[in-house]
């Protein structure tokens, strides 16, 4: 097939543009996120919230507001119990968070087979991009500018708080407000990545490019710029891939992030695994002239 | 220099009930050097929170040059090189960001660099021999050039005190003895520093001040008057470890290098 042909003529269809305007947005905003939740170790809250926004979602729904609104509340309601329940009881924080968003996530599940039809259960577990409403796209663009924004404006401090939160606090940095200002991000970029990936795999936008441009760079910025590359790199791909060979666009989406990890992991001139090996070799080398 | 800069009065610290630290009480000049010693959990590094005010004392009172905490941070007083252990050294920073992290409180909201705080920067680095590798990303330096740059982000930061956690544990002698003599430096110049460390040998070198502590203070004053083997004996609770044998690496290199003179 032609590739100009192979690139334009999904273009024709609304819905195609629709849908890759709002991956590649979801893609920028998430990738650029995720670089905080890589470097802050936070992968499994990510994960956790994403899941835990469900009950919010549906609820929402139901009360007619906002999904962002629902998703927040819980998102950093989930939170706030995995830390109660955390330093109130004897059980490991590992298991805190998988207990606190399993439940979450039930009780959403239940939600919504006692909800009318109109919400498919699938479309949110497993994103429904193809069909997105112009209310959505709305949403998914606030959610973006919101966080894009505040990134930019606390970037210097976020990442402090992520590399040495001691040194922060000692210089008056209000830790707690920032620890807040991270979860609502991650609260509601769970809800936009919701629309194009689905809840399931929302917790890979939120990881994987930070995973991976955390391989290919030394610096945040830099960092953040590459993660930011692949991830509308992936959304975009991914999102063609599936209309042409009609499959799941959150699964293309995601499918294509973990590759691109896993040529980063292999191929990276400093951190993978080849440039390892060869320090190595070269390193064994020079010991043996040494001898 | 006669005013009292550390102003610690009956302070007690207490994590889910249990009391880390009992009606601590200490007052420190301003420039001076003292050592803090006592073992691991002996409430060293709970002392260090409360001055830098990470947690609320049960009751009690601190006072950093006559201010309280909340706004000694405000006013970028205490600064604080932490262990090694703590840090994240495959964090994609450079030297350079590293130390003006030390200027941040001097700085906007969105943290934006002036010319003074740039300046700082150059200077902290410089005084520490660490400018030739602001460009560096942290994990690639040695055990002495990490503690450098910590140490560098300290002096940028301009605080009267500094606290230092261990600061000579995986460090080389060059490093060790560098920073020792900075360390004199500061206390010239009126500033008031804190140095927790199990190197009991190098106390009697260059702390004119020594605190002993053990879930509360039980001496501090003088090294000369108050760093007997009584005193530390009651601190390590019985055994005194390598005191009496062991010399500083500094007073053997110097040893050293007299030999090799003569």
């Amino acid at each position: 097939m032609d590739l100009v042909q192979w690139f334009a003529a999904p273009l024709q269809h609304e819905f195609m543009v629709k849908a890759i305007f709002v991956s590649a947005l979801v893609g920028v905003v998430c990738s650029a996120l995720s670089c905080y939740m890589t470097l802050k170790g936070w992968a499994l809250m990510g994960d956790a919230v994403s899941h835990a926004v469900l009950p919010g979602v549906v609820l929402a729904y139901i009360l007619n507001i906002p999904f962002a609104i629902g998703a927040f509340v819980f998102g950093v309601g989930s939170v706030i119990a995995i830390g109660f329940i955390k330093s109130n009881t004897r059980i490991k924080e590992d298991t805190v968070i998988g207990l606190v968003f399993t439940g979450f996530f039930a009780f959403g599940v239940v939600l919504i087979s006692k909800t009318t039809s109109t919400v498919d259960l699938s479309h949110i577990l497993f994103g429904n991009v193809l069909g997105i409403s112009d209310s959505d796209i709305i949403q998914t663009v606030v959610i973006s500018i919101i966080t894009l924004v505040t990134l930019a404006i606390l970037r210097k401090d976020l990442v402090l708080f992520c590399f040495d939160s001691t040194h922060a606090q000692s210089i008056g940095i209000n830790i707690g407000f920032l620890y807040y200002v991270l979860l609502s991000l991650l609260s509601l970029t769970a809800v936009a990545g919701l629309q194009t990936v689905g809840i399931i795999l929302v917790v890979a936008m939120l990881v994987t490019p930070g995973a991976t441009a955390y391989l290919l760079s030394d610096r945040f910025d830099q960092m953040v710029w590459i993660a930011m590359a692949s991830g509308v790199f992936s959304s975009v791909m991914g999102t063609y891939i599936s209309y042409h060979i009609d499959g799941s666009t959150g699964g293309c989406i995601v499918v294509l992030q973990t590759l691109l990890f896993l040529v980063a992991m292999i191929f990276a001139p400093k951190h993978g695994l080849l440039a390892q090996r060869s320090k190595m070799q070269s390193n064994l080398t020079t010991e043996e002239l040494h001898k | 220099m006669d005013a009292t800069s550390i102003d610690i009065e009956n302070v007690t610290v207490a994590y889910h009930g249990k009391v880390a630290l009992h009606s601590a009480s200490l007052q420190l000049k301003a420039g001076t050097i003292c050592g803090l010693v006592g073992m691991n959990g002996a409430g060293k590094s709970t002392l260090f929170k409360a001055i830098m005010g990470f947690v609320k004392p049960a009751s009690g009172r601190i006072l950093i040059n006559g201010l309280s905490i909340r706004r000694v941070q405000k006013s970028n007083l205490v600064a604080y090189v932490p262990q090694s252990e703590e840090v994240d050294w495959n964090f994609p920073v450079s030297v350079h960001d590293v130390v003006m992290m030390g200027r941040y409180g001097y700085m906007n909201l969105l943290r934006i660099p002036r010319s003074l705080d740039k300046q700082a920067v150059r200077e902290g680095l410089e005084r520490v021999g660490m400018w030739q590798m602001r460009d560096r990303q942290i994990g690639e330096l040695s055990g002495g050039q990490k503690k450098r740059t910590f140490f560098a982000r300290a002096l940028a930061q301009q605080g009267t005190v500094l606290l230092l956690d261990e600061p000579f544990a995986g460090v080389d002698i060059k490093t060790e003895k560098m920073m020792i003599d900075l360390l004199m430096e500061l206390r010239q110049a009126g500033h008031t520093i804190l140095i927790s460390t199990h190197d009991l040998a190098s106390i009697t070198t260059f702390c004119d001040q020594v605190v002993l502590i053990n879930r509360s203070i039980l001496a501090y004053g003088d090294t000369s008057e108050v760093f007997t083997e009584e005193n530390l004996s009651r601190t390590f609770g019985g055994s005194v470890g390598d005191f009496s044998s062991a010399k500083s690496r500094l007073t053997q290199t110097n040893l050293n290098q007299g030999q090799e003179e003569q």
